[in-house]
């Protein structure tokens, strides 16, 4: 007998033909797996009836990897080999794993291939693998519980992933088995979960707090369409650190310098989450951890306590708030509605502090740990095509700026951060010397002026460039990035139609640290930028002028100048090329000024004899045309 | 004859029906599809067209055209669980083979 769902009026589908498809909601901590089942979507519960999994796998040798509780349950005994919080180390380098606490918690190698990874009794495995064997208990669930196979998945990642985490989490969803259709930013799930794509027009704040990240992000609603305004926060805060604030203060009460080994310190650990869970509903509680007669740590903790010890780390959440503020141009009182999601967000501190940081009462009528998973699963339900006349649209947006190194070690911002996806744009460069015949593009993401202060993401090559003077060639570059948020880039020389183009799947050991840090650094070293760029820029000048005057000079210099004057401009020259050694802007502007002064009798002598040549033997009507496509291609 | 549910059955579409927000109670239909010939159509019911047979169950209402009435004339509809995966079932006497899944139906 088959077991029916009941489907919405006119919407019921022929038999094996429903198109199962979940959200996935991957966390730090806990993962959850979600459908819509009978018009409703709801999270789906595993063989233990538990619908938060959480997200720790455990290897041995002797049986397959134990994913959740069940591998929760191995952390005391066998803490290397049971791995948690591995969405952390997604899309992240050697360098990334060393700054960050997981170090001090697990073994790593970090020599052998480029992603780090963590050794276990079963061999190296990646933070990819990790996750894709939670994924895989997820898609285990799901299909048992929805009684079919699926057609596929929309994974939430959190609003501030750069390509290369992005690419990381597809990376393990192929592993496996899961189709992504769509990765979605975990905020922009959150607004689907509450409808509020059926509600009025308006901006609202999405606060997410959960075990590892924090995001804050503000959603535009009009007609039924989300657009992602803003976005920032940081990828290294969460409820684990609560946990850890905790952990140390219960700690440090009991006299203790440090716990003796990674079994008990994960003991603490436990203890202090359920003395934090605790604390969410009543005002103090006893805690006792009783190992041996020196380690022995146990006494009461009160809100107060709990407050004054995770104040610090909260107060860290608010300077991204305002800055989402600053950069959407919003005010407090425009936001209409303050979503808070992430299980962090039910510990009262929080409510109250992000209440009054936006003036208004904060929502948290949907559970705050499933509200992501079931946003995800209402757009999965729909891109799987069991919803026919739903005009619902996800703008998403991507977080760092992306552009192109350009001479002198400059960032040409293509795309803006902030900018909705997906999106294309183009914009034209062009060569640098006479003659150049091959440009390399190197393709970097961040917001700071020079190329050394922004994150590389990939290096290529246009070959093939026909050989023309210095600017003459027109290149279009072109930025796509997808609705997932991935980047690909191509340069066209338009002229002979020669391309080449890169994916950017980011290398994963190249990350400069976070991007917060980064946004940071921006907005610290803004002037400073502005100073550094006008330098480079300066500098550029000074060479392309140099350039041009010499390869002028090489060409024809001896048939219009004299050899006095052609002296004095080699003097300008050797002048200019010495200040361009030195770091001094207004040195070599001086001296750029002196050098197109002193050889403008050239230029004009030049342009005489080239004019006459050029009208020689030529009718009017032909010298138009010349004049006119010349006007056609400086308008490009 | 009528068509029946079980009390398991309407507690589960009752509460169906509190999340959707809306609705008078199921709709059922046959068409002609599947692997077996015919399928069972399983909706919710926002309103009565005029030719519909209506069989309450207390508060639910189950709604069936006269022409899918002749087929599905008998029926129990019961709510069970396999596993993982709970959903409604048809014990439709009118019924004499079905495909494998027992999504589809012959008469």
């Amino acid at each position: 007998m088959a077991l029916l769902q009941i489907s919405e009026p006119g919407q019921s589908q022929a038999p094996h033909q429903r198109r199962l498809a979940v959200g996935i909601d991957l966390g730090t901590t806990n993962s959850l797996v979600a459908s819509v089942i009978s018009g409703s979507a709801s999270v789906l519960k595993d063989e233990h009836e538990q619908w938060t999994i959480p997200s720790v796998v455990h290897y041995s040798t002797n049986h397959e990897p134990l994913v959740g509780k069940s591998a929760q349950e191995k952390a005391a005994s066998d803490p290397f080999n049971t791995i948690r919080s591995a969405k952390r180390l997604m899309g992240k380098g050697a360098n990334d794993v060393q700054q960050s606490w997981l170090a001090d918690h697990y073994q790593f190698d970090l020599e052998t291939g480029s992603i780090p990874a963590f050794k276990t009794v079963v061999g190296n495995k990646s933070a990819i693998e990790v996750s894709a064997d939670i994924l895989s208990k997820l898609r285990a669930t799901a299909e048992q519980t929805l009684g079919g196979d699926l057609v596929g998945a929309v994974i939430t990642v959190p609003a501030y992933f750069d390509d290369a985490q992005r690419q990381a989490t597809k990376d393990a969803a192929a592993l496996s088995g899961i189709h992504v259709l769509r990765l979605l930013n975990e905020p922009t799930a959150a607004a689907v979960a509450y409808g509020l794509d059926s509600g009025t027009d308006g901006v609202v704040a999405i606060y997410d707090l959960g075990g590892g990240t924090f995001d804050i992000s503000l959603l535009k609603m009009q007609r039924g369409v989300f657009e992602v305004l803003a976005t920032a926060g940081n990828t290294a805060l969460g409820g684990d650190d609560f946990d850890n604030a905790i952990a140390d203060w219960m700690r440090t009460r009991a006299g203790l310098e440090q716990m003796p080994d990674q079994s008990s310190h994960r003991q603490l650990l436990r203890l202090a989450r359920s003395v934090k869970e605790q604390l969410s509903s009543q005002d103090k509680t006893s805690y006792a951890l009783n190992l041996s007669d020196e380690i022995n740590i146990s006494g009461e903790i009160s809100v107060a306590d709990v407050n004054a010890i995770i104040e610090p780390l909260l107060k860290n959440t608010l300077a991204p708030c305002r800055q989402v503020l600053r950069d959407a141009g919003i005010a407090k009182t425009d936001v209409k509605a303050v979503v808070m999601v992430g299980g962090s967000t039910r510990v009262p501190l929080v409510r109250t502090m992000v209440s009054e940081f936006f003036d208004q009462p904060v929502l948290t009528d949907i559970d705050p740990d499933q509200v992501v998973a079931i946003g995800a699963a209402v757009q999965a339900n729909v891109l799987a095509g069991n919803k026919t006349d739903d005009d619902l649209l996800l703008l998403d947006v991507i977080p760092l700026s992306l552009g192109l190194e350009t001479m002198g070690g400059l960032v040409e911002k293509i795309i803006p951060r902030n900018t909705t996806i997906p999106i294309a744009r183009a914009q034209e460069f062009t060569t640098y010397k006479d003659g150049q015949t091959a440009m390399a593009l190197h393709v970097v993401q961040g917001e700071r002026e020079l190329v050394s202060d922004c994150r590389s993401l990939a290096n290529f090559e246009l070959r093939d460039i026909p050989a023309r003077v210095a600017g003459a060639c027109r290149i279009q570059v072109l930025f796509q990035v997808d609705a997932d948020g991935l980047l690909s880039v191509s340069a066209l020389e338009k002229e002979s139609g020669v391309l080449a183009s890169i994916d950017v799947k980011p290398s994963y050991g190249l990350s400069d640290g976070e991007i917060e840090q980064m946004l940071k650094a921006s907005m610290e070293h803004a002037s400073e930028d502005v100073q550094k760029r006008a330098l480079a820029e300066q500098k550029v000048e000074g060479r392309r002028v140099v350039e041009a005057i010499s390869s002028a000079l090489e060409a024809d210099g001896d048939t219009h100048l004299s050899v006095d004057e052609r002296t004095d401009i080699d003097a300008l020259i050797e002048t200019l090329l010495e200040k361009l050694e030195q770091d001094n802007g207004d040195a070599i502007k001086q001296a750029i000024e002196k050098l197109e002064a002193g050889s403008s009798l050239f230029v004009e002598r030049r342009m005489n004899a080239s004019v006459k040549q050029l009208m020689a033997g030529q009718e009017i009507e032909e010298l138009e045309r010349t004049l006119v496509s010349s006007d056609a291609s400086r308008e490009t | 004859m009528a068509i029946t549910m079980t009390e398991r059955a309407a507690d589960h579409v009752r509460s169906y029906i509190a999340k959707r927000g809306k609705g008078i109670g199921l709709r059922l239909a046959v068409r002609t599809t599947g692997c077996s010939g015919m399928a069972y159509v399983l909706e919710f019911a926002d309103e009565v067209a005029a030719n519909d047979a209506v069989f309450e169950h207390r508060d639910i209402k189950v709604v069936v055209d006269q022409k899918s009435l002749v087929y599905l004339d008998g029926t129990e509809l019961d709510f069970a669980k396999e596993g993982l995966k709970e959903g409604i079932i048809f014990k439709n006497p009118n019924v004499k083979d079905e495909c494998g899944c027992g999504e589809s139906f012959n008469i």
